[in-house]
């Protein structure tokens, strides 16, 4: 019984995991035709941590997400039809191209809104979680998730905010994705303390440092974040440490800029492992799963995703002049 | 009727709304202290709750977003602030998020959100605590701002401004703040978008903000006295302003057709004149009273500096009554007229000491 949860688990694990990666690679692919006209901040690398949290809050828990949000975005929603006709700017999506890639948001899915103002959406999942405080007053399927970077932590409201929620007692985690870097500044350059779990840790919140890729491990943080929450009614603060392969912005890779190497990337990826190879490694010689089937599955749903995209009709002109009031 | 102050009909207004709806809170620094914003949230804490009505950082910023994220889950958040200036540190949620997160939304969820800033004046209140900067966010599209003038209006505009759906910022002027005049005990509203003729005439029009009409209504009795007869038109809401594509009200077409009646326009802003409101009024009257305008549009407001701190100096910063009846004069091509025994509006005679 105990294995059968354990496969059932690990494979949705996967599969969240592979429709990211495969969604990205084929943003890759198209993206030269210079038809999706939104600039791309890459998730990959970080799959692992969207899915591992997401997964573990459940339909039910809200995400607030930043302009590089696409593995958050796919982890909580799925919506892949969706995903890719608003990269497209199509009418059949939801946003009609108003947001694009650094904008996505999804409130039928509780993927509750992105910034592309560093830090910005701090203080707004805050804000939620009091929101669901006042409103259900217990806290255990109303959890909030704001996900940001750690350059965003050199921002005056992510103490402002945190300080907030801690004060308030409110249920939300604190996922800072840190890849050591923001834009292309290193830690060094922007921080005068060494560790940011061990300053949190001084507030009155539970913190994690997780360094790690393994999506089975972030989901049970996850879980374990959630019932310290509802045990001890405080926020919780969650590092994660992930490798950016990409550039900032952009589909390539951008090792020839110098700001780091190959050779690290390679030596991270070596230690750590991808961490979509990494669950595939599980499924297939611990679980006995066979992969490919269920990534054939996911690579032609996106492929269709995609065409849909393409055929769609752009969003109408009108588009433009609405919505700016209700 | 019974008479309440501007202050106190803030206050009825907000107990009112919060009773009908749950859902509302109140909060900013200082709201549940001993002043109560000037009296505006006195006792509110104790009526509500330290839930519903509370004090908080001093984080102007995150506590705006914090008010988007709680709208967003259904909460109808009312943000004070103090003093403009202290707004100005939240720019960036105004701004970046809560303007647009509607329409990037395409309006799937609404945003209820009041914020209430006070424009500071006098007593050496200073370049840091007298701002008002009401055509800043005007310029910004998602925002609606009103400038409730009487406290008639305070009352109906805060009502609906709750009742509104989308993100409201009311300035309220300091000194309008004892104004007192007859206001229903029912709830009311004034439709955001809609202006007030505040004094009929047929010479000139006058198109005042804010603490500006009473300074406008001041001159007015003195020209009538002395055969001018002025029309003040109090836009209230300065965004929406006109038929644009957002566009509800009458405020823009009030002065429209004051204009067209008078063939005069001044426009007294409560503010800096270079790219205002008051530009914005005198572009919109060019555009839409070219044929019957018998003078170009002439605009007062703040001096092009910095508010200056002395009793003096901010003295010459204010544009007031004596600068209005000048500009009349002007426009009209008036003789002098003798302005030695009239008595004007000074805040020693209301308050001394800090506020």
């Amino acid at each position: 019984m105990q294995n059968e949860k354990d496969i059932e688990l690990n494979t949705e694990l996967y599969k969240k995991l592979y429709l990211i990666r495969s969604s990205e690679l084929a943003i890759q692919k198209y993206y030269h035709e210079d038809d999706m006209k939104t600039p791309m901040h890459m998730s990959m690398g970080a799959e692992a941590i969207s899915v591992g949290v997401c997964h573990a809050i459940g339909d039910a828990g809200q995400v607030f997400a930043t302009y590089r949000s696409h593995a958050a975005f796919l982890a909580k929603t799925q919506d892949v039809d969706y995903f890719f006709a608003e990269m497209y700017a199509k009418e059949t999506s939801i946003l009609k191209g108003k947001g694009g890639s650094m904008h996505l948001c999804h409130p039928d899915h509780n993927f509750m809104g992105t910034s592309a103002i560093v830090a910005s959406n701090i203080s707004v999942a805050v804000g939620a979680a009091f929101a669901n405080k006042h409103k259900y007053g217990k806290y255990s399927s109303n959890i909030v998730v704001v996900f940001f970077g750690d350059g965003a932590v050199d921002e005056g409201t992510f103490w402002e905010s945190f300080n907030l929620a801690c004060l308030m007692k409110l249920p939300i985690i604190f996922v800072c994705e840190d890849n050591g870097l923001a834009v292309h500044t290193l830690i060094p350059t922007r921080r005068g303390y060494k560790s940011i779990t061990d300053i949190v840790s001084k507030f009155n919140c539970e913190a994690f440092d997780i360094d790690s890729t393994d999506v089975l491990s972030i989901y049970k943080y996850t879980k374990e974040a959630i019932d310290i929450i509802n045990e001890k009614q405080c926020p919780i603060f969650m590092n994660i440490r992930y490798y950016r392969y990409l550039e900032h912005v952009g589909i390539n890779e951008d090792f020839d800029a110098g700001y780091r190497s190959k050779e690290e990337f390679k030596n991270y990826i070596e230690i750590r492992k991808d961490p979509i190879e990494l669950q595939r490694l599980r499924l297939v010689y611990k679980l006995n799963i066979e992969a490919s089937d269920l990534e054939k599955e996911i690579d032609d749903k996106v492929s269709q995703s995609i065409n849909k995209a393409k055929n769609a009709p752009f969003s109408n002109l009108s588009e433009t002049y609405t919505h700016v009031f209700n | 009727m019974r008479k309440i102050t501007y202050c106190d009909a803030i206050r009825e207004a907000t107990i009112q709304e919060m009773e009908r709806d749950p859902n509302i809170f109140l909060y900013g620094i200082d709201v549940p202290d001993h002043k109560g914003i000037f009296g505006s949230t006195l006792g509110l804490q104790e009526k509500f709750g330290a839930n519903r009505v509370f004090d908080t950082p001093l984080s102007e910023d995150t506590m705006t977003g914090f008010g988007l994220g709680a709208a967003l889950n259904g909460m109808t958040p009312i943000h004070v602030h103090m003093r403009v200036d202290f707004m100005l540190l939240a720019f960036n949620q105004l701004v970046n998020m809560i303007s647009s997160y509607n329409y990037s939304l395409c309006g799937k969820l609404r945003i209820p959100f009041v914020v209430r800033a006070i424009v500071g004046r006098g007593w050496g209140q200073g370049f840091q605590h007298s701002k008002t900067m009401h055509s800043v966010f005007a310029h910004v599209p998602g925002l609606k701002v009103v400038l409730p003038t009487t406290a008639y209006d305070a009352k109906g505009l805060m009502i609906s401004a709750i009742r509104d759906g989308n993100p409201v910022i009311i300035f309220e002027h300091r000194w309008l703040y004892w104004q007192e005049e007859e206001v229903p005990e029912e709830p009311y509203t004034i439709p955001i978008g809609d202006g007030n003729i505040i004094r009929k005439g047929d010479d000139i029009t006058i198109v005042a903000t804010s603490w500006m009409n009473v300074e406008a209504a001041f001159a007015a009795k003195i020209l009538e006295k002395n055969g001018i007869s002025v029309e003040i038109v109090d836009p209230r809401t300065i965004s929406p302003f006109g038929n644009d594509n957002n566009s509800v009200g009458n405020n823009e077409k009030l002065i429209i057709d004051s204009v067209k009646k008078t063939g005069h326009c001044i426009v007294a802003d409560n503010d800096w004149l270079n790219c205002g409101f008051s530009a914005e009024v005198a572009s919109r009257v060019s555009e839409k009273c070219f044929n019957v305008l018998e003078k170009p549009v002439k605009r007062l407001g703040f001096a092009n500096t910095p508010c200056p701190t002395a009793r003096h100096l901010e003295t010459e910063f204010y544009p007031n009554a004596r600068n209005i009846i000048k500009a009349v004069e002007s426009v009209l091509n008036l003789e002098p007229i003798d302005l030695s025994k009239e008595s004007f509006y000074t805040y020693e005679n209301k308050f001394k000491g800090p506020f």
